[in-house]
């Protein structure tokens, strides 16, 4: 699904990725670990496109297209997800007619006739009740004055709604409450099946817990320092990142 | 972005879609502004003594201050010779003026039907179902030359018809309300309009009738080295309702040409007006060349007790824009709205605003503006909150919003705040904000590309606004907005 080669990019001409190799198979649950300023929110943001980044060297593939010739729109057409760590809020567009713009746009790009608002509305309803959020959330603004914790579950609404084929969850689980959580991490392994994959990127055990990653790999200072499967994530609980660094 | 795509918006950025030219035979008078032109004019409409005398009046007064624009405002523009603009230009077909739909010369339907305007009747009967009726009076450069649903509102003793017609039909109601909001020698433009006017449109709703459609004035400028000054005179008599929604277009032209018109509203007790315009004049090319300069002098008074004026506006097009739609709140608890939404990009100039002059008792105003500038265009929002000393209890509040797009454009805010009693309740905010990196690429990220996630974003800006129109209209303003917006990012 998605192949890192060698990559390496700075910021302001400070190396934060640093020859990156990174392979993600289809079906596979792929956890990233790594204290502060490791770089992880930069590898999310370089897989989904966004501007300002030197990429210095290496190449991204997904399902074998090299992605640096796509912008960020294209890429989402194409089925990269990101759940952001801090969602933006736009006041004055309905939560539900962003949502139903974005997927419009993906089928169009991908020569797909427009969504049917009757059926897409019956969607959003019965999956905002599986995500216990309100329906009035579908007509509240974008994010705007939504809490933490709302904001994120959003960031889930969206990703179940628009199916996409690769979801990063860039610190999904930070500032969520214990049942948030629980509903959040729920509704991801729900999602996770043989035909999508999931990159999730974060400091702590307890999402990881519910979600039970394939392979987890501990990232430092830009490149991966150790990988295995679940069990590193136990051991990384019990000594801390000092122990790997 | 690929290069095809930037291609496609460059090529649609430059392409005013109504920027066609209909060619038909026009009558004109010569250029230049003297006695004998108002005197053509007037003799041209038919027009009676007294109104030819007023003309009259008004141009002895603008003569005198002919050199003395006004240049307090926020704007920078080529001076203007007065002298060498027609001041009157008609489709010749329409000399003798038409029975019926049917005797329009074809070609002036065909412009109104590239415009998107049906004239004919059984097209709006024929149009989208539930979608609600909308009468319409279009007036092609000084000339109206077809009103619909006439008959119709007849029956309900509602008068919609072209200001000459009015001039004819009911010259007691023209004769009293005439220059009752707006005084001839109110400001440059107006003087100006009150000796040239040509034509417009004439409401008068009757008392405790509610009119059961919007009206709809479509103006439309085709005629070159032309003004066009047009007169609108809405009169909502005792506990009536009407909502009235104005458009413009104008072809593309390399020389500037100049609007004048001058809008009177006048409300009486318990009545309500809702006026709504969307003007998309043609905004001249990427470099400031061409455009209408668009001067403008809009005010309603509600003159009885719990009567009500609202604006509502969609600026969109013109080189220079210079508008102030305003309201005196005479009658006691009367109400006053103003929401506005500009838009400058390329080389255009917005300063616009409001005046709300509290005069009776327990009466309130909202304000709400939001200014859109891109490209290198510049906004202004000017505003006058004026209350007086027995105007007490008045409530204002006045929100006004600036968004950027680009480091090249401006956005100015001056209000002015007279409060003259001890007891009332006047509040400002104001905001100024640029689209983020963040939210484009959050949008982007969401697959929808940076045109579409601008659009978006300054429609969910605007949205307070645009939800106070009509509904159809609203949907055609959001497309206006797109449109405006294109070739703004990237």
């Amino acid at each position: 699904m998605l192949e890192i080669k060698n990559l390496s990019v700075s910021v302001q001409n400070k190396t934060i990725i640093n020859s990156l190799n990174l392979k993600i198979e289809r079906g596979k649950k792929v956890a990233i670990m790594g204290p502060n300023g490791s770089g992880k929110s930069t590898l999310s943001n370089v897989i989904a496109g966004k501007q300002g980044y030197q990429i210095n060297d290496g190449q991204i593939f997904f399902n074998d297209i090299n992605i640096f010739d796509l912008d960020p729109e294209e890429r989402a057409a194409k089925g990269i997800y990101l759940a952001f760590q801090y969602p933006v809020e736009i006041p004055g567009i309905a939560n539900s007619s962003f949502l139903r713009t974005a997927l419009n746009s993906i089928r169009k790009y991908n020569g797909e006739k427009d969504l049917n608002t009757r059926e897409f509305l019956e969607e959003c309803k019965n999956l905002s009740k599986k995500l216990n959020l309100d329906t009035s959330f579908l007509s509240r603004d974008l994010n705007t004055g939504f809490s933490g914790g709302e904001k994120k579950k959003n960031e889930i609404f969206h990703m179940l709604m628009i199916k996409p084929k690769l979801c990063i969850l860039d610190e999904i689980d930070s500032g969520l409450d214990i049942d948030a959580l629980k509903v959040i991490s729920d509704g991801v392994s729900e999602y996770s099946n043989e035909n999508n994959s999931l990159l999730i990127i974060t400091h702590y055990q307890r999402l990881l817990e519910y979600i039970k990653p394939d392979e987890v790999h501990i990232f430092n200072e830009g490149k991966i320092i150790k990988s295995g499967d679940y069990s590193l994530v136990e051991k990384l609980e019990e000594k801390g990142y000092q122990e790997f660094v | 972005m690929t290069t095809s795509e930037t291609a496609k918006i460059v090529e649609e950025a430059s392409e005013y879609k109504y920027g066609f030219t209909t060619d038909i035979e026009q009558e004109f008078a010569p250029k230049g502004l003297n006695h004998d032109i108002v005197k053509f004019i007037s003799k041209k409409k038919n027009e009676p003594q007294w109104l030819l005398d007023w003309r009259l009046n008004a141009f002895d007064m603008w003569k005198n201050r002919e050199h003395e624009m006004p240049e307090w405002a926020n704007l920078k523009y080529d001076s203007i010779d007065f002298q060498d603009i027609h001041y009157f230009a008609a489709p010749k077909s329409d000399e003798e003026k038409p029975k019926s739909l049917d005797e329009i010369d074809p070609e002036l339907l065909r412009a109104y039907n590239k415009l998107g305007i049906p004239l004919k009747e059984q097209e709006f009967l024929a149009g989208i179902k539930n979608s609600h009726k909308v009468a319409v009076d279009a007036v092609f450069d000084s000339v109206s030359v077809a009103t619909t649903f006439k008959d119709e509102l007849n029956k309900l003793g509602i008068i919609f018809c072209s200001f000459s017609e009015a001039v004819q039909n009911h010259p007691d109601l023209v004769k009293k309300y005439l220059g009752s909001v707006v005084p001839t020698n109110d400001n440059f433009f107006s003087n100006l309009n009150s000796a040239v006017f040509s034509d417009g449109s004439f409401v008068y709703i009757p008392p405790n009738v509610k009119c059961p459609m919007e009206l709809s004035t479509y103006f439309r400028i085709n005629a070159a080295n032309t003004g066009q000054f047009e007169r609108t005179l809405i009169i909502a008599d005792r506990g009536s309702y009407v909502s009235y929604l104005e458009g413009c277009t104008a072809p593309m032209r390399d020389e500037n040409q100049l609007h004048a018109a001058v809008v009177e509203l006048v409300a009486l007790e318990n009545a309500e007006i809702k006026y709504s315009t969307v003007q998309n004049w043609y905004p001249g090319d990427k470099n400031g060349k061409g455009g209408i300069y668009n001067f403008v002098t809009k005010r309603g008074t509600c003159l009885g007790d719990n009567s009500k004026i609202s604006w509502t506006q969609v600026e969109t097009g013109s080189a220079v824009t210079w508008k102030y739609p305003s309201v005196i709140l005479k009658g006691d608890n009367s109400k006053g709205e103003f929401y506005s939404v500009a838009l400058s990009n390329n080389m255009q100039q917005a300063d616009t605003g409001t005046k709300m002059i509290h005069l009776g008792k327990n009466t309130s105003s909202r304000i709400v503006s939001k200014g859109i500038s891109a490209g290198k265009g510049q906004q202004t929002y000017r505003g006058l909150v004026n209350v007086l000393p027995n105007a007490t209890n008045t409530k204002n509040f006045t929100q006004c919003d600036s968004l950027l797009i680009g480091n090249d454009c401006g956005a100015h805010t001056v209000p002015y705040i007279n409060v003259r009693n001890e007891l009332s309740d006047v509040a400002h905010e104001a905001t100024t904000s640029k689209i983020s990196e963040e939210q484009l690429y959050y949008c982007r990220q969401r697959g929808i590309n940076e045109e579409d996630a601008t659009a978006l974003i300054v429609n969910g800006f605007c949205r307070e606004v645009l939800k106070n129109l009509p509904m159809e209209f609203a949907v055609e303003a959001k497309k206006l907005l797109e449109l405006s917006l294109e070739g703004a990012v990237g």
